[in-house]
């Protein structure tokens, strides 16, 4: 029995008590278990993605109990590259959160930390709609601890709408999953793919509802237009790290979409049939154009920033929404992409920051590092608005190729490219006035002495830009990876036979393992 | 019977709504715990109603509640405990930051000065 | 020398000057020219096989999925494009060197310039069109960094922007363009689509994508109406006007046209867009450049005239035309960069551009005046100079090119702008260098040193020699033309020579150079004439349509998102709802399976007063207090039902989860203000009663639905059921599934608890250690307290009960497994336990008496539970794996001790941690704030006559 599949949820969800308990005093003690953590998880993650990579798909039954009685860890190829993303990701902002010494302007930073790493570690590993409610809960609790880390009138006033827009998704996710298992009996993923084909034709209208639900609840996490509004303040208030850090916490919307769409309710599924081809598509092409057009006019850096994370949603959600196989392996690279690209401007905002009364979009006197934060802005935002040579043009051209053979193409294609030319001019905009307008401003002499920012922060960034960097010349191997990963999720019957076929405690007493 | 339970179920869920969209904090999470109970009850419903069976496995009973929706919304109960605790406290740091309870918060940057564009 | 690393080269080269920077101006400037120098060697390694016709191509798979591969080739075309780039490029890395002034950052300057370089290399060789968008949106990018290096000067910030829209946009529409082609063909190499002309030309899309490409090469070129961007790209340094505005990157947009000419020309929508764009930014290029009066103003725009010209002589689709483009291009490059530079040796060395401030600068500065002069008499298409050899093929083209069917039309325009052209060379000539010595110039003019004016001394030598000898350029014009014509034409038979006997392009050449010079002439009131008309000032209207643009995105976008929780709560519930009824009104309804079972009085009479308490919630939430009491009655109502429907356990939870709540709310409002006031106007409140009874409305119909139906199959509950007993070792089988069956939840859940109070308690630590303390302590209170808030009566009462309350929830705990309970309703009949000894004493009293900190308490629960999960790893079983056994520990009947039980103490403990934890909060608030507190256990205390010889010691009141 290999245990390594739980590892990314129990090893941080140790972790952080045993920092509570121990080290509650002792930054240095926290700092270097929380770091020893997550590299110890990017470890495993690697194991783990290796160990799919050739499409194997592993199981792991708690309390030994067999599908769908019990609960199941399922890792396949999709669900382990989310797992090794998010522990590289959480690296690189804990790398920041220490270096810039966010953890210590709050309690129990690195706590909350590991446990928000356990929730979005969960929510990609389990195989059960109920357990991903809990994992959601679990990360966005976590969430809310990490977003008023600090506190601050702003960040608290924020923080409660933040709070309360995520109360009702979960409420939405609680009535989603009732009528789920109304109609159904299970909450299984895998036993859900079998019992929805059950479903006669004539009464349909309870599985329907239930799928939508379920979607609009993902559609929630993934800040798609018109449920996105909880996203530019919460974003734009959270302490830098954190803002980075959700980063991933849209793609975990993206990702259960992904999962539960082309495995349970895959698209050609009648009873299901029709049931967001009128919606999703433009709602994900307004979610593009809003958040792109938000960045031009964002009178703030980290807002302009937050519109961007919504803007490269919406082209996630465009080539979700194609559910094609392409289109999915777009998709998916496109997710990666968007969260080191939003990770990495949302702490280079937090660098623009020092020396800055505040992050206004006006010329304020030049500070030390001013020209190296330009620089690494400069590039961020190229990958932001996806211009060459980075990942973001690439996926972008994946992207508009996916789309061609629908019937929306000239939609798709005027909404994307008019917006990355919005977003253009947003950022050179904000650039300009941030970095070269403050060149002919004086600077003031009775100002204090601002010192640079840390090393260590410069190196997060400089570890994220580099991802980007590798992102986009090993382009051809990732999107061949995520290829296969599309195919593995239009043929399901692996996965569900794997999870299903299991025997565990007392299912067959003979081969009882 | 099922009319009663889905009526408040409706009930609930409306009276929740409205104390949601209310403009204080107070009322909307009063308005939250509203939706709680009601998808909780909605939830446990999923596993349809049953009068008068034991609670307990004993000999000789056929018939009893779908005890899986119970452990859900005893699930549910606890998190949303959990939440609630949360929410007031930071609702009321909140207030207590700012002297006032509203739940719409202008961010800042709507005062400020039309961004230039030079 | 392998292509890659021509194209390479540049690249890491760029790396070089930038970190160099802190070792020197020579160093900076060697290294990038060393870098240029070897690329520029390693092309014309090339050269034989080029010569020989041959294509070279290299290639690396990049990504194969999509057909974007790093596939490279070099022809004619490509070679010759490469050469000036480089070519030029290492000239004017010569010469910046010397202009840029020693408080410039040249590394950065280098940097950039590299950048640019290894983008266009990459443009002019890529043989993938995906590949050559990534070069292309680059060589935007660099200039973008180029014309804004300058940062302090507002043109130059004004200017970077505005290329970089145009140029972006024309990227963009480019990227369409080029999918298209690519999806017509089935390939994106170059090599492939140059063979499919036909097909192209048939597919529907043909049209679309040649607009759309057109669109990049116009944007690129400075075609009109996308002209405007180029002069303002002059806030450069002069040395990248030199070089990307004139010889190398507005070429690129020429460079596609010629690329793509073999399958995109000679088509009549070809013909009219390319053709009709090139005269017309020809004649208006050079009418402009008469009148400007800054140097580099006046050769932005004769350039963006002269690339009108190639682009009509494309846009003609013949042969002869595209090899007059090509020695146009040559000649063009060569006396245009040499201008460009004598204009900034002028600025350097006189400190003015301004024509008006210039003038017998001949004497003072031969030599630049010899160098400015041969090429400005080149570019007015003077004899023996090579301008006036292409001048001539333009004409001769032109004359035998018929537009919207007229033989004049085309021959008139081209000689208007060559007259214009000429004009522009003359008064270029004559206001700078002709004419008497003044003595106003902003600084004493003369020759700089060798090093400034070199470089375009080389270009003038081409000039003078291709002038003088065509012969010598013909060879290999021909050859590039050869590889621009591909298969689709012959390359025509026509020798360069300068006497061409008495055609009519050498009348019309000479009317255009009398022309020159007459209006030169009667240049004086032309200039009034031209001032006195109005002209729409193509930036102004640019910078106009950009503020437009971001203020309309803030109209937009600002209010939409200012922070109004509750439209946002409605806009999302409409949307959920709406979603939900699309789907429901696309499905089928079929007819109930289930019985309606029948409710009795009591029932009716619960659900009425569930209602009511609710509606009385709504209509009375003004008053706090008030609505506390009623939500309290709505949850008792609830966990009544729960009972109802024989769910003990779901009863006890719901109703000690509501007690703790309540309590919470309580100790909140104790700081909140006790009244809600009307704010919101009756439209308002109408709008959220009907977002309020529509959700209603779904969820009632939702229910009711599901109520009445079966699930499709049994539900996975019967396994629960059948195994609970058996599997789990328990008989209320709701426990065994949350310790047992799914243990994984409850873990997640007490996770849940346990970050809830952590973040509670990091929140309560900032706000104590921030500014709301002091606010806190000058609070007052705004109800008067009871003078005995800890009734001794209460005191009493909870000391005698808290035992029993702790044995009662140890019971509970332990029967959990077989009976309702567990450790969930345990920990929080403990809590409870414990908040009454607060709620009687106060919190001061009570957690001074508390042993154990709450952190400590909820870590020693979640690791509990973890670790028994971890457990079962020893016994080879997954996570959370329980086994169990029976035990009888009197008094209790015999229960069944299993490790789930273990599991069930962690949630034990982080439930009572939890509550606690968060209650503690509170108080610790509360004592900031003027809540009086007392160290003893009740205020009025008959056994304490002198408060000093009282400690009071209670041994209970811990957990």
């Amino acid at each position: 029995m290999m245990h390594w599949i739980i590892a990314p949820i129990v090893l941080p969800a140790l972790l952080a008590p045993f920092i509570v308990l121990a080290a509650r005093y002792h930054n240095g003690i926290q700092r270097s278990l929380s770091v020893a953590g997550v590299l110890a998880l990017i470890v495993i993650a690697a194991g783990l993605a290796w160990q799919a990579s050739d499409g194997t798909i592993t199981l792991y039954q708690l309390s030994d109990w067999a599908a769908p009685f019990g609960i199941v860890l399922v890792g396949d190829r999709l669900s382990t590259m989310m797992v090794l993303l998010t522990a590289v990701l959480g690296f690189c902002v804990l790398l920041y959160a220490i270096g810039s010494g966010w953890d210590k302007r709050g309690w129990h930073f690195h706590a909350l930390f590991q446990f928000q790493l356990m929730g979005i570690m969960g929510a990609f590993l389990t195989g059960d709609l109920f357990n991903l409610f809990v994992f959601f809960e679990v990360l966005l609790i976590a969430s809310y601890g990490l977003m008023i880390h600090a506190g601050g009138n702003a960040r608290l006033r924020a923080g409660v709408q933040y709070v309360l827009f995520n109360l009702i998704g979960s409420t939405l996710f609680l009535f989603a999953l009732g009528s789920i298992y109304a109609e159904t009996g299970t909450l299984n993923m895998a036993d859900l793919a079998i019992r929805v084909t059950a479903i006669s034709p004539d009464e349909t209208v309870g599985i329907r509802v239930a799928a939508v639900l379920l979607l609009l609840v993902f559609a929630i996490k993934a800040a798609l237009v018109p449920l996105h509004f909880w996203l530019p303040s919460s974003y734009a208030e959270a302490p830098a790290p954190v803002a980075a850090l959700f980063a991933i916490m849209t793609k975990v919307g993206a990702y259960a979409i992904i999962r539960v769409y082309t495995m349970i309710f895959p698209p050609d599924l009648e009873a299901t049939s029709g049931l967001f081809d009128l919606w999703l598509l433009p709602a994900a092409l307004l979610s593009l154009a809003i958040g792109m057009v938000g960045v031009l006019a964002a009178k703030r850096l980290d807002r302009l920033v937050a519109f961007s994370v919504i803007g490269s949603m919406g082209m996630v959600m465009i080539s979700i929404s194609l559910f094609t196989p392409e289109g999915i392996a777009a998709s998916l690279y496109y997710i990666v992409h968007s969260t080191f690209a939003g990770a990495t401007l949302f702490l280079i905002s937090d660098l623009v920051r020092t020396g800055r009364s505040d992050l206004q979009l006006s010329p304020q006197p030049p500070v030390a590092g001013a020209a190296l934060t330009a620089a690494l802005f400069f590039v961020g935002a190229i990958a932001m608005a996806g211009l060459p040579p980075l990942s973001g043009f690439i996926g972008k051209l994946l992207v508009l190729n996916a789309s061609y053979e629908t019937d929306l193409v000239v939609w798709i294609w005027a909404v994307v490219l008019c917006s990355s030319l919005i977003s253009i001019l947003g950022f050179a905009r904000a650039g300009s006035i941030l970095f070269w307008k403050s060149q002919s401003v004086a600077p003031n002499e009775d100002a204090p002495e601002v010192s640079r920012p840390a090393a260590l922060s410069y190196l997060a960034v400089g570890v994220l830009i580099a991802l980007l960097g590798a992102h986009t010349i090993f382009a051809g191997q990732v999107h061949g990876y995520t290829t296969t990963m599309a195919a593995q999720l239009f043929s399901p019957e692996p996965y569900v036979s794997t999870v299903l076929d299991t025997p565990g405690k007392l299912s067959t007493p003979k081969e009882h393992n | 019977m099922e009319l009663l339970v889905a009526s408040a179920i409706g009930v609930l869920t409306s009276a929740g709504l409205y104390l949601v969209l209310r403009l204080r904090t107070f009322p909307v999470i009063l308005g939250m715990s509203l939706l709680t109970y009601a998808v909780n009850v909605f939830l446990f419903a999923s596993g349809r109603l049953t009068v008068g069976a034991p609670p307990i496995l004993s000999d000789g009973v056929a018939v009893y509640t779908d005890p899986l929706p119970q452990a859900l919304v005893l699930t549910a109960i606890v998190i949303s405990f959990g939440m609630t605790a949360v929410v007031v406290m930071i609702a009321l740091g909140a207030y207590l930051g700012s002297n006032d309870d509203h739940v719409d918060d202008q961010p800042e940057g709507l005062q400020g000065p039309e961004g230039d564009l030079s | 020398m392998s292509l890659f690393i021509i194209v390479a080269l540049p690249f890491f080269g760029a790396l070089l000057p930038g970190l160099m920077n802190a070792s020197g101006r020579a160093a900076c400037s060697g290294v990038t020219f060393t870098v240029s120098l070897a690329a520029f060697i390693g092309l014309l390694t090339n050269l034989p096989s080029v010569l020989a016709g041959e294509v070279l191509t290299a290639r690396v798979d990049w990504m194969p999925l999509l057909g974007l591969n790093f596939t490279l080739m070099l022809d004619g075309l490509g070679f010759f494009f490469a050469l000036l780039i480089l070519g030029i490029g290492l000239l004017i890395i010569a010469y910046a060197r010397h202009y840029l002034s020693r408080d410039d950052n040249m590394g950065e300057f280098f940097t950039y310039l590299l950048l640019f370089q290894g983008a266009m290399v990459g443009i002019v060789l890529s043989d993938n069109i995906l590949l050559l968008l990534v070069f292309w949106e680059l060589t935007s990018l660099s200039s973008f960094l180029l014309i804004g290096y300058w940062k302090h000067l507002p043109e130059g910030r004004q200017g970077a922007r505005m290329a970089l829209t145009v140029t972006g946009m024309g990227g963009l529409a480019m990227i369409a363009g080029m999918l298209m082609l690519g999806q017509i063909v089935g390939s994106y190499d170059l090599s492939v689509i140059l063979q499919n002309r036909d097909l192209i030309q048939a597919d529907p899309l043909y049209v679309p994508a040649l607009i759309l490409i057109l669109l990049g090469c116009f944007t690129k070129s400075a075609q009109f109406p996308f002209h405007f961007w180029l002069p303002h790209a002059m806030a450069a340094p002069t040395p990248v006007s030199a070089y990307l505005h004139s010889a190398t990157m507005v070429k690129a947009g020429i460079f596609l046209m010629a690329r793509m000419w073999p399958v995109l020309s000679g088509t009549p929508e070809w013909f009219v867009i390319v053709t009709t764009a090139g005269l017309v930014t020809m004649v208006l290029g050079a009418v402009i450049a008469l009148f400007k009066h800054d140097l580099k103003a006046l050769l932005a725009f004769s350039t963006v005239s002269h690339l009108g010209l190639i682009t009509m002589l494309l846009g003609t689709g013949t042969a002869f035309g595209a090899m007059a483009a090509v020695f146009h291009i040559l000649n063009h490059a060569t006396f245009k960069a040499a201008l460009f530079m004598s204009a900034g040796i002028i600025d350097h060395e006189a400190h003015t551009r301004d024509i008006r401030r210039l003038g017998g600068l001949r004497k003072l500065m031969p030599v630049t005046f010899a160098i400015a002069t041969l090429a400005a008499l080149s570019m007015a298409g003077i004899p023996f100079l090579n301008g006036f050899l292409s001048k001539e093929m333009m004409l001769e083209e032109a004359f035998h090119t018929e537009l919207f069917g007229s033989h004049w039309f085309v021959p008139a325009l081209a000689t208007l702008g060559s007259l214009f052209s000429a004009a522009y060379c003359f008064r270029l000539i004559g206001h700078v260098f002709l004419g008497p010595v003044r003595d106003d110039y902003p600084a004493k003019p003369h020759d700089p040193g060798a090093g400034l004016w070199m470089p375009p001394a080389v270009l003038v030598v081409l000039v003078v020699a291709i002038g003088v000898a065509p012969f010598l350029a013909e060879p290999f014009v021909k050859l590039v033309t050869a590889s621009v014509l591909g298969e689709a034409a012959e390359v025509p038979k026509a020798y360069f020579k300068i006497w061409h006997g008495l055609v009519p392009a050498l009348y019309l050449s000479i009317i255009a150079v009398v022309g020159g010079l007459v209006m030169m002439a009667i240049y004086t009131p032309a200039l009034r004439l031209w001032d006195a008309t109005p002209r729409p000032e193509a930036k102004v209207i640019f910078e106009a349509i950009v503020e437009a643009a971001a203020r309309l995105a803030q109209r937009l976008i600002l209010p939409l998102h200012n922070g109004a929780f509750s439209r946002y709560a409605a806009v999302g519930s409409i949307a959920i709802v709406a979603a939900g009824f699309h789907a429901w009104s696309t499905g089928t309804v079929g007819a109930p399976t289930r019985v309606v079972q029948t409710a009795g009085p009591v029932v009716i009479a619960g659900w009425a007063m569930l209602v009511a308490a609710t509606a009385g919630l709504v209509l009375m939430h003004r008053n706090r207090f008030l609505s506390l009491i009623l939500i309290g009655i709505v949850g008792l109502m609830v966990s009544v039902g729960f009972v109802f429907f024989s769910a003990p356990d779901l009863a006890m939870t719901q109703f000690t989860v509501e007690v703790v709540t309540i309590i919470l709310l309580l100790l909140a409002l104790n700081f909140l203000p006790n009244q809600t006031p009307v704010e919101s106007t009756v439209l308002l409140r109408v709008r959220d009663a009907g977002v309020a009874v529509v959700g209603g409305l779904a969820t009632f119909g939702l229910a009711y639905h599901y109520l009445l139906r079966d699930a499709v199959s049994t539900p996975i509950s019967e396994f629960h059921l059948a195994n609970s007993y058996k599997g789990g070792g328990g008989t209320n089988v709701v426990n065994v599934i949350l310790v047992d069956f799914r243990g994984f939840d409850t873990y997640g859940e007490i996770i849940v608890l346990g970050i809830a109070a952590l973040l509670i308690y990091a929140l309560t630590e900032s706000l104590l250690r921030g500014p709301v303390r002091a606010r806190l302590l000058n609070r007052k209170p705004d109800q008067p307290r009871a003078g005995d808030m800890h009734p001794m009566m209460m005191v009493v009462l909870t000391r005698v009960i808290m035992p029993v309350v702790l044995m009662v929830g140890f019971y509970i705990f332990l029967r959990g497994h077989n009976e309702p309970g567990g450790g969930f309703i345990a920990g929080l009949i403990v809590s409870i336990a414990v908040v009454m000894q607060y709620m009687a004493s106060g919190f001061a009293w009570a957690s001074a008496r508390l042993r154990y900190p709450y952190h400590g308490v909820i870590g020693a629960g979640v690791l509990i539970a973890g670790l028994t999960g971890i457990g079962s790893w020893f016994v080879g079983k997954p996570f959370l794996t329980s086994d169990f056994t029976y035990v009888r520990i009197p008094p209790f009947d015999k229960f069944e001790l299993a490790t789930a039980a273990l599991f069930d103490l962690g949630v034990f403990l982080s439930v009572v941690g939890a509550v606690m934890l968060s209650l503690e909060s509170f108080s610790r608030l509360a004592r900031r704030a003027h809540v009086p507190e007392s160290e003893f256990p009740m205020d009025i205390d008959p056994s304490r006559d002198d408060p000093d010889d009282n400690n009071p010691k209670s041994p209970k009141a811990a957990v």
